[in-house]
């Protein structure tokens, strides 16, 4: 396919109206979640986190504290389902994996010169290959948003084919960083582009830059891995990221992808969430609903 | 995996209801000599309460302590002095808010989101709106010192109740006029509920006076020979026989009567937001809007595309109790209603357009009817003409801009419209063409204070709201 015929395509897309979407958002938000439906919310949101740690002062220490963490997220309750994945930079897949093994816990690796993506190709592949070898399930990728911008779509996509084929098996996510596409009607574009180029999943944010996920922009993605199916048959999943704090949040989410996609992305398979500090208030929320009281935060571990 | 919403009802409890309601003349309660008559909850069909009833001579004594108030005090009263109460009384609706939305609903069977977030933060911001102009009616460009008209004999609908009585109160009592308003026969509570709320704020005796009661009672108060202004909200016959009755006298009339909108989708349209425009123009409120998006005019070539989104998004809705927080579409309003909307879907089946609904449980008791959309439908069809005033979507199809116009004009009525396109120079070409009071480009059904609404044709006349709408009850 050419550049031309590419920008076709992605151009000809139905546009978003900005307003229309975020009313739709906004009033899925006001969904009332109560009960038996929040107790099933809350044990499906937790199965959903990809448990983040994303910093220059990781260490070997912090990784394996998070692995356990994601594998036992509350040792007073073994029935709290275990996290999706545990994701983090590429130097350090080799703990994750070392720390998970056989616990069922997906390990999730950064890759392609996370967050800003500037780098040369090699590097980024090389960044790829090395998680990778290294043990990574999951690879999430960031979108060169500066050609995305500069309407360069057939380098984008071309990037995401060449990053697929370094990823072998692991599954490929792919970060547009929505806070700095800005427009619905470039989230729509980004989120064809990357699911035909090839990618497993599509994810909001890098968690790095604000505005990370928003309900509107996973809605406006939702739409477009539901018609993408409608139209090929195949099911990508979606992520948003960045931001997700509380489990009111979390539940939002969760009802934005039921009436949305529809339930068959109701599974870890088909939609996460890219968290770090979410865990504890939906642990927190879950032992509420079960024991009628509040524990205080220190009956939650930090890690 | 199926994720289930567990019932999410409102409390009932913030609402009491008593068993038995009077007339509210010159701020007191008082009997009526009609016969008295029930108000149920259509989503269950059980009484909430026995209403009573005004007769002609109850219709004179609220008339005549509306003509004293004017006399004696409000019509003197200075406008910053009117905009006090005004102020107060939006704020004790916004203080009531919850108490009169889940009155609101369960009275109409209106969804508790709806009532919730749209009709009582409105009816607050209608008197909050019409409050700012009460000491500032000599830069309404009606003159220097325009003058109120005197007795304002308002009659609204049931589909709106509390809303539709701001949309008549706010204006007329800002303006220094006083009203005696009729609620529908069906749903009254709110009314009367607005009716301690009048007392709350300590407006004086006789500003407003509510009288209950159907038809007979309605018919007294705009032939009654006291009042100045007829205010009415309703269907065209009914709004006919008002403008025959009151020829040849000196009462001045505004009415807002039904719709049959065209809501115009261009294959350049937003499509996803299109839906849930296309949605919220047909399922707000059941279908029982005035400018409900009834006939949806798809350029042929989305057709396809549009309607099977449509048909998604509509299996989602989700029908039953009002009350409930998840609920998209509520009851429909009244045994009568729903025997209306029944007859002129079954005329649509035979006029052979085809029916569809998503599947969904309707509750075996009260009021209710599945969304419900026709496709392949004609111009000559009875449903693409009639006003069903329920859930019930006619889908027309047109080729060019130009075609769309005119089968968008082509209808007795013109109350409002709605364009969907990307193109924002196609949405000025419409607007400039279409005959409708009101034109929604990219969005339908969003209502404003300050933004006027009216009709053209068979819809009525006169303007409600904004600066416009003070010249229904100003003497210019």
């Amino acid at each position: 396919m050419s550049a031309a015929e590419l920008r076709a395509f992605l151009h000809g897309l139905p546009g978003v109206d900005q307003v229309g979407a975020e009313e739709r958002a906004a009033r899925l938000a006001t969904r009332s979640i109560k009960t038996s439906a929040k107790a099933q919310a809350i044990d499906l949101a937790i199965s959903m986190v990809d448990l983040t740690t994303l910093e220059g002062a990781d260490t070997p220490g912090k990784v394996r504290a998070l692995c356990a963490k994601g594998v036992q997220p509350d040792p007073g309750d073994s029935e709290v389902p275990r996290v999706a994945a545990i994701c983090v930079y590429p130097d350090m897949v080799g703990v994750a994996v070392e720390a998970l093994k056989g616990t069922g816990v997906g390990v999730a690796s950064v890759a392609t010169a996370f967050p800003s993506g500037r780098a040369p190709m090699e590097a980024k592949l090389a960044d790829t290959r090395a998680a990778v070898e290294a043990g990574a399930t999951e690879i999430d990728m960031v979108i060169d948003r500066g050609a995305f911008l500069a309407g360069d779509y057939l380098k984008v996509h071309e990037e995401i084919v060449a990053t697929k084929d370094a990823c072998g098996d692991a599954h490929l996510k792919v970060i547009f960083e929505t806070g700095e596409l800005v427009t619905y009607d470039n989230v729509r574009r980004a989120s064809w582009l990357a699911m035909r180029a090839g990618a497993d999943f599509i994810k909001t944010s890098t968690g790095k830059v604000s505005p990370a996920a928003t309900l509107p922009v996973t809605l406006v993605m939702l739409e477009a891995v539901r018609d993408f199916r409608a139209e090929t048959g195949r099911q990508v999943g979606v992520k948003p990221a960045g931001g997700i704090r509380t489990t009111k949040d979390a539940i939002k989410y969760l009802v934005l992808v039921n009436e949305t996609a529809g339930p068959d992305w109701l599974t870890p398979q088909w939609f996460r969430l890219g968290a770090s500090s979410l865990l504890n208030d939906l642990l927190m929320q879950r032992r509420k609903l079960a024991t009628g009281v509040y524990s205080g935060p220190d009956y939650f571990t930090l890690d | 995996m199926d994720f289930q919403y567990a019932p999410a009802p409102e409390s009932r409890d913030v609402v009491d209801i008593r068993p038995s309601y009077g007339l509210f003349i010159d701020g007191e309660f008082t009997d009526g000599h009609g016969e008295p008559f029930k108000s149920i909850d259509p989503s269950n069909e059980e009484t909430l309460a026995e209403i009573a009833c005004a007769d002609a001579a109850d219709v004179d004594r609220a008339v005549k302590a509306a003509r004293t108030a004017y006399d004696k005090v409000w019509g003197p009263m200075p406008g910053r002095e009117r905009a006090k109460y005004l102020y107060r009384i939006a704020r004790i609706v916004q203080e009531r808010a919850r108490e009169l939305a889940v009155l609101e609903s369960i009275d109409i069977g209106k969804p508790i989101r709806e009532s919730r977030d749209v009709d009582v933060p409105l009816v607050a911001a209608h008197f909050f709106y019409y409050a700012g102009w009460a000491d500032k009616l000599a830069y309404g460009g009606f003159g220097s010192d325009p003058r109120p008209l005197g007795v304002a004999g308002q009659v609204i609908p049931w589909n709106f109740p509390l809303l539709m009585l701001a949309w008549k109160i706010a204006p007329a009592l800002a303006c220094g006029n006083t009203v005696v308003l009729k609620p529908a026969e069906t749903t009254p509570l709110t009314a009367l509920a607005f009716a301690e709320i009048c007392r709350q704020a300590d407006l004086p005796p006789g500003v407003v006076n509510i009288v209950t009661g159907a038809g007979d009672t309605g018919r007294l108060l705009v032939g009654h020979d006291g009042i100045d202004k007829v205010a009415f909200t309703g269907s065209t016959d009914v709004g006919k026989q008002i403008a025959r009755g009151v020829a040849g006298t000196s009462k001045k009339v505004t009415l807002e009567l039904g719709g049959k909108a065209a809501n115009v989708i261009f294959d350049d349209a937003p499509l996803d937001q299109a839906v849930e425009g296309i949605v919220n123009g047909i399922f707000f409120n059941q279908g029982h809007v005035c400018c409900a998006g009834s006939r949806l005019l798809v350029q042929e070539s989305v057709a396809e595309e549009l309607m099977a989104r449509l048909k998604t998004r509509m299996a989602t809705l989700r029908v039953g109790d009002p009350l409930d927080k998840n609920t998209d579409i509520g009851a429909i309003n009244s045994a009568e209603q729903l025997q209306k909307i029944r007859m002129l879907s079954e005329v649509g089946e035979q006029e052979g357009a085809q029916r569809w609904s998503p599947p969904c449980e309707l509750p075996q008791r009260g009021f209710w009817f599945a969304p419900t959309v026709f496709t392949s439908v004609a111009q000559s069809h009875r449903i693409a003409r009639e006003e069903i005033f329920g859930p019930v979507l006619s889908v027309l199809t047109f080729r060019t801009p130009a075609e769309a116009v005119e089968k968008a004009n082509n209808t007795p009525y013109g109350l409002s419209a709605g364009v969907w396109t990307e193109k924002g120079s196609r949405i000025l070409w419409m607007a400039e063409r279409l005959r409708a009071g009101v034109v929604w480009a990219n969005t339908f059904n969003k209502f404003d204070p300050a933004s006027p609404f009216g009709g053209y044709k068979e819809s009525g006349y006169g303007r409600e709201g904004g600066r416009h709408g003070l010249e229904a009850y100003l003497d210019v």
